[in-house]
């Protein structure tokens, strides 16, 4: 995953709170391989009518060249599902601005590139104003933690981990790795020190 | 002297490996549950040609696409391709697989406490986010993404910030036909769907520790619904009565040594929480939700809330969840119509909920048609011996093999656009029960309510005299 540290793109709201993982990405779609692509799926129910046309004045079919999402809190809460990133991310975003995310939806977007970025209520009822149902060219710079749209810039706050991650693309399992003498070693003692940890050999079913 | 400590910070340093400057912790996992939508994470230990670095503690549950009727023969290509692909991956890699054949198959928060994979001190991870279940034992677990879940695969280790504590302490009796569902939805109401975010959840009080095991996974369980990624019960005798003798659970010298250590896991009287919060069980009433989020949950005594007396932010949502679930503002919640009913599902699938639902639906009539999915096949066996089975379908209410089922509808159980479910699972969210549906979450005690009279209703009266 390749890192980076500032985007230029256009900026779009989507001013509603609570969007679930269930509404980025409906279950139906999950069984999809990841090379066929997740964009199309994106907040598909809200984005198609029941005939699979696209809502004329969904802010994201009018615009579809955006890359910032702006969004209400609680974006992404729900189920685990890494295919709601994957829908955002093969969509084109790059970045998302909430007061605030869902944990695990939060961690699987540092995982995939993908910006979480939390900006107070203040901030994001702003956003919302100037953005309106338009779109505006906007700048994200990640070691500063700004978000200009315009002539105004507002901060957005982001884990020093995730933004260390972000900017050069790390790789857990590369990092763990250079961890395998500390790993063997609290193995061997945890065996030790909690020998029911192990699962025990299965019983014999009755 | 070592400073007072909460149960979370006990199992998080018995589980650290290293921690980082930047205060990320590599956790060792003692138990790693995989299903079917696990496959994009065996895609991606494979294309870097990694193995399962444990397969002893790695274990596989077919559930989210289980179909719950003629089950030896799939007929949708997804479907089986789904399950095939983690038939496939679990026999590659060695793992024990709960196969929809196996006596032990179930959805995987059902089958691992039962099986006594769950166990009190252990860290468990799984790729679904309702992994908080397992913390009824006073173990460490919280659901991951797909790349966290290669990385467990690969590693046996997880990297993790350490939540912030938060305690939930609950007081008091609860009153009759009232329940940790209950319990669950009436807090998320009060905090909100984010009011726990960043934080692990530890229940504490009297009515905590009153209620069964089943009880305290359908509370931890729902610790994710108010965005809780944890959710903790301190290991008791209930715990323990719960799981001796399970399969995997460990036995004869190792079980008396794992009941010393596990009697010793508890957050000691002194130890700080960062957030504190009281409740009182006679306070809460049987609850449902009438929106498309969890915290949009009201007793079942009290009415629709109303859009153009609340404070703007919050009526533009207020009306947007109205106008989804088609329901008028400011009417009495209860005697809503619905159209069918569903018993089943990792927060309220288990023995225990279904003899709940059956207590109420004994010698009755449903009114409308459901759904009974129970949590696993040995939930189902257990049913079935005590006569469950048959009340459910001497009511009308079909009875189905186990899985995920209509929870989350990938195995096909759906319900239909604009139809409308009293459901005892726990996501209320558009379109979660299939595109359109409309869904009231509450307990399974209030779902065959519903099912009686074919509208949300208070189920206490109908307790009157019987054994709820």
């Amino acid at each position: 995953m390749p890192g980076w540290n500032r985007h230029s793109g256009h900026a779009v709201a989507l001013p509603i709170h609570n969007i679930d993982t269930d509404q980025l990405i409906p279950s139906r779609f999950m069984s999809t391989r990841r090379k066929e692509g997740y964009g199309g799926f994106l907040l598909h129910d809200l984005r198609k009518d029941e005939s699979g046309d696209d809502h004329p004045h969904f802010p994201l079919n009018r615009h579809r060249h955006a890359s910032l999402l702006v969004a209400g809190r609680n974006f992404g809460s729900g189920s685990s599902r890494e295919a709601a990133v994957y829908a955002l991310v093969d969509a084109g975003i790059r970045a998302v601005f909430a007061p605030s995310f869902g944990d695990i939806f939060a961690g699987n977007a540092v995982n995939n590139g993908l910006l979480p970025a939390r900006v107070s209520e203040d901030d994001y009822t702003l956003l919302v104003r100037i953005l309106g149902e338009s779109t505006e060219p906007a700048d994200v710079a990640l070691e500063s933690g700004k978000l200009s749209v315009g002539e105004i810039e507002v901060s957005f706050s982001l884990d020093p981990s995730w933004r260390t991650k972000l900017i050069n693309g790390w790789d857990d399992i590369d990092q763990t790795l250079q961890h395998v003498a500390d790993i063997e070693r609290h193995k061997t003692s945890w065996n030790q020190n909690a020998p029911w940890a192990r699962p025990a050999a299965e019983a014999q079913r009755s | 002297m070592t400073a007072p400590s909460t149960l979370l910070d006990q199992l998080w340093s018995a589980h650290e490996i290293v921690r980082r400057d930047d205060g990320s912790s590599l956790l060792w996992v003692d138990r790693h549950l995989v299903h079917e939508g696990s496959h994009h994470a065996f895609a991606k230990i494979e294309a870097r040609g990694l193995a399962v670095a444990e397969p002893d503690r790695t274990f596989a549950v077919v559930d989210h696409y289980a179909p719950t009727r003629n089950r030896a023969r799939i007929s949708d290509p997804k479907i089986k391709y789904m399950v095939d692909t983690l038939r496939k991956n679990a026999r590659k890699h060695g793992l024990r697989l709960f196969d929809l054949d196996d006596p032990g198959q179930g959805i995987v928060h059902v089958v691992g406490p039962e099986q006594g994979l769950t166990l009190p001190g252990l860290l468990i991870n799984c790729g679904d986010s309702h992994t908080s279940t397992h913390g009824a034992f006073g173990a460490l677990a919280f659901g991951i993404g797909a790349t966290e879940v290669a990385h467990v695969l690969a590693t046996q280790t997880i990297w993790q910030k350490k939540p912030a504590a938060m305690r939930l302490h609950i007081d008091g009796t609860l009153g009759p036909g009232v329940g940790a569902k209950d319990i669950a939805l009436n807090w998320i109401a009060k905090l909100s769907a984010d009011g726990a975010q960043g934080h692990a959840i530890e229940y504490s009080g009297s009515a905590v520790r009153a209620l069964s095991m089943e009880g305290r996974m359908t509370l931890c369980n729902l610790s994710i619904e108010g965005g809780a990624r944890f959710g903790l019960i301190a290991p008791d005798e209930t715990t323990f009565s719960y799981l001796g003798g399970r399969s995997y659970a460990p036995r004869g010298a190792a079980w008396n040594a794992a009941l010393e250590d596990w009697s010793k896991l508890r957050t000691d009287d002194a130890a700080h929480f960062d957030r504190e919060i009281r409740l009182n069980a006679r306070d809460i009433a049987p609850t449902v939700t009438w929106g498309t989020s969890p915290e949009q949950a009201i007793p079942v005594t009290s009415t629709i809330p109303d859009p153009t007396v609340l404070t703007n932010g919050k009526a533009e949502a207020v009306r947007d969840a109205l106008d989804y679930m088609s329901l008028d503002a400011g009417r009495p919640i209860e005697g809503t119509p619905v159209d069918q009913v569903f018993v089943g599902s990792c927060t309220n699938g288990r023995i225990e909920d279904l003899r709940t639902a059956a207590a109420v639906l004994s010698g009755r009539k449903a009114k409308v048609p459901g759904l009974v999915s129970p949590g696993s096949a040995l939930v189902k066996a257990q049913a079935e011996q005590e006569g469950l089975d048959r009340i459910f379908v001497e009511a009308g209410l079909e009875w189905a093999g186990a899985g995920c089922s209509m929870c989350v509808g990938m195995n096909g159980d759906l319900v239909a656009p604009g139809k409308r479910c009293a459901s005892s699972t726990n996501r209320n969210f558009r379109g979660r029960q299939g595109p359109g549906a409309r869904t009231h979450l509450m307990s399974p005690a209030m779902v065959a309510a519903a099912a009686v009279t074919g509208t949300i209703t208070d189920v206490r009266p109908l307790l009157k005299g019987r054994v709820g």
